[in-house]
């Protein structure tokens, strides 16, 4: 079984360095790439291996890059920025990218700053990934130095800059408007779509905003084809994806597994069942936001389409398991209580109804329930559907 | 007034972006790391260099979490109080550090030596429960080992 992302992702020993990147295939995909595609190339290849973005809404990433305007004036001002703000609580897939195998992220960047032939690019990282952040800040001088970053990459005449850029800590920065706000020093408040951020993005010009995974899959694509990445996958969805389990189960862990395992396999061949004593109540299969998955979906396919048959999101993949002696409504509670913290304001059913919604949920969780509150629940699911906001993370909350 | 260690690294991160005011963020981190917190008269001298007013600085200031707009202790402990570490067991936690430094999410010790605040997921939840002191991550921790990892602290 092919792991390509993770292939040499080794928790017990540092990341590769440069040296040791090149030696098992590191920036050759950067060197083909550069020296002879072409932007719409690359653009192609990415779009027709039908990955799609990991940070969860699984879009298709080639096609996410087509819209940016290629054509007029070459000397325009664009931004690729990778997202890795992960902050969705459960999830714990980037983290893993970013500690090890920083190269890797970096020159899926480098390819797709190519692909749409931008001069700067940021990874906008979380503020509790510190040792990423070491890790990032030597690898992106360790790219300098070796002439993947900087001026006149690979003497092909195309020039791109990488920047750290570290948050302060707010759930609203992953959301991909709001990142770009937080990234021009704002308050990170989502912005109006359309016009989408390909074409007005960071201060106004055409920006690429993919999650770190996506990112990391591109010099895959370029060095092994489309047809072989889509191989890679059980299902419809392309590839492998980084899956995660956490909560009471015998071994909680990540791993890399062909796109479209089931929720059995993953939760008992790879996190080893449930502990002791225990049974499974149900698990959010992709991180806070995503929807109850019970125990009569243990055979749906974690892909984007079948676990939204099944009337959930994939998400990010990071699966908690809820188990049997854990109150639902504690559980619950403790999701909408980070909702209503971290909801930015800009959107009054979010603003005002999480808040709310979080009390009803203590008051049934102390047993001072009415039958009435449970009325309102539901209420709050409709004032908080899609498209009554301005972005996804509040139908995402409900 | 903003030292001229601060003027540099901010002069430094100004140059990175297409207008002053986008370096807010970064000028408000390295005011914070020199003096702990970003107090008015801090918050103002940001204002003043950026060219900002200091209602739009504190809007910024006070809409990220790990901005401190109060006098915080010499170490900032930040218990992740999400879902996974719900499930683990976090409350265990937080009612050992409660007894242990007799303080609430949002004191600070007597000693001034630890603030403690409640903290959205830290992306380790394959190792709940989970803490951070300062830069330093603790994974699977268990309420006796507090005292041990509380003591690397003076």
């Amino acid at each position: 079984m092919e792991r390509p992302l993770t292939e040499h992702i080794h928790p017990d020993r540092p990341p590769f360095n440069i040296k040791e990147y090149e030696a098992v295939g590191g920036y050759a995909a950067v060197r083909m790439a550069l020296k002879e595609w072409s932007p719409k190339q690359l653009q192609q290849a990415v779009q027709e291996s039908n990955l799609k973005g990991r940070g969860g809404a699984g879009f298709n990433t080639g096609l996410k890059w087509s819209f940016v305007p290629m054509d007029g004036n070459a000397a325009q001002t664009k931004y690729v920025i990778a997202n890795a703000d992960e902050m969705e609580p459960g999830t714990f897939k980037d983290r893993l990218l970013l500690e090890g195998s920083p190269h890797q992220l970096i020159e899926g960047m480098i390819l797709a700053a190519f692909a749409i032939q931008a001069n700067t690019s940021y990874i906008f990282l979380r503020f509790a990934y510190k040792k990423a952040a070491r890790i990032l800040r030597e690898s992106l001088q360790e790219a300098y130095d070796a002439g993947y970053l900087g001026k006149n990459i690979l003497g092909t005449g195309f020039n791109l800059d990488m920047h750290l850029h570290t948050g302060v800590g707010r759930y609203m920065c992953g959301e991909e408007t709001a990142l770009l706000n937080a990234l021009e020093g704002k308050r990170a408040t989502p912005r109006a779509k359309p016009p989408f951020p390909q074409v007005s993005g960071l201060y106004g010009k055409p920006t690429i905003v993919n999650n770190v995974e996506t990112f990391c899959c591109v010099p895959h694509i370029v060095n092994k084809g489309a047809a072989w990445f889509r191989s890679l996958s059980k299902s419809e969805d392309a590839g492998t994806k980084l899956y995660g389990v956490s909560g009471k189960v015998n071994r909680p862990g990540i791993w890399e597994l062909p796109m479209g395992v089931t929720v059995r396999e993953l939760l008992e061949e790879h996190a080893g069942g449930m502990r002791k004593g225990l049974g499974f109540k149900g698990a959010l299969p992709g991180g806070a936001s995503t929807d109850f998955l019970t125990s009569e979906h243990l055979d749906v396919k974690m892909d984007f389409k079948s676990v939204a048959e099944a009337g959930s999101r994939l998400g990010t993949g990071t699966m908690i398991v809820l188990d049997d002696a854990t109150c639902p409504v504690g559980f619950v509670h403790n999701l909408q209580h980070f909702f209503a913290q971290e909801s930015c304001g800009w959107c009054t059913p979010c603003r005002e109804g999480l808040p709310w919604v979080e009390k009803i949920l203590l008051s049934l969780e102390n047993g001072e329930g009415r039958e009435e509150d449970l009325d309102l629940l539901k209420m709050h699911t409709d004032l908080l559907g899609p498209g009554k906001t301005f972005c996804a993370l509040a139908p995402g909350a409900m | 007034m903003l030292t001229t260690t601060e003027i540099k690294a901010i002069e430094h991160e100004i140059s990175l972006v297409p207008h002053k005011k986008a370096a807010v963020i970064e000028a408000l981190k390295i005011v914070q790391q020199q003096r702990g917190w970003v107090s008015d008269e801090s918050l103002g001298a940001v204002a003043d260099y950026l060219g900002m007013s200091q209602a739009e600085v504190d809007s910024v200031a006070t809409f990220y979490n790990l901005i401190f707009r109060k006098p915080v202790g010499r170490h900032i402990i930040l218990l992740c109080d999400s879902i996974s570490c719900y499930v683990m067991g976090y409350r265990n936690l937080y009612a050992a550090l409660q007894v242990q430094l007799n303080i609430k999410f949002g004191g600070t010790t007597t000693d001034q030596l630890f603030t403690l605040l409640p903290n959205p997921c830290l992306g380790c939840c394959d190792r709940a429960p989970a803490l951070m002191i300062d830069d330093d991550l603790y994974t699977n921790v268990e309420p006796e080992n507090l005292k041990e990892i509380l003591a690397k602290y003076t």
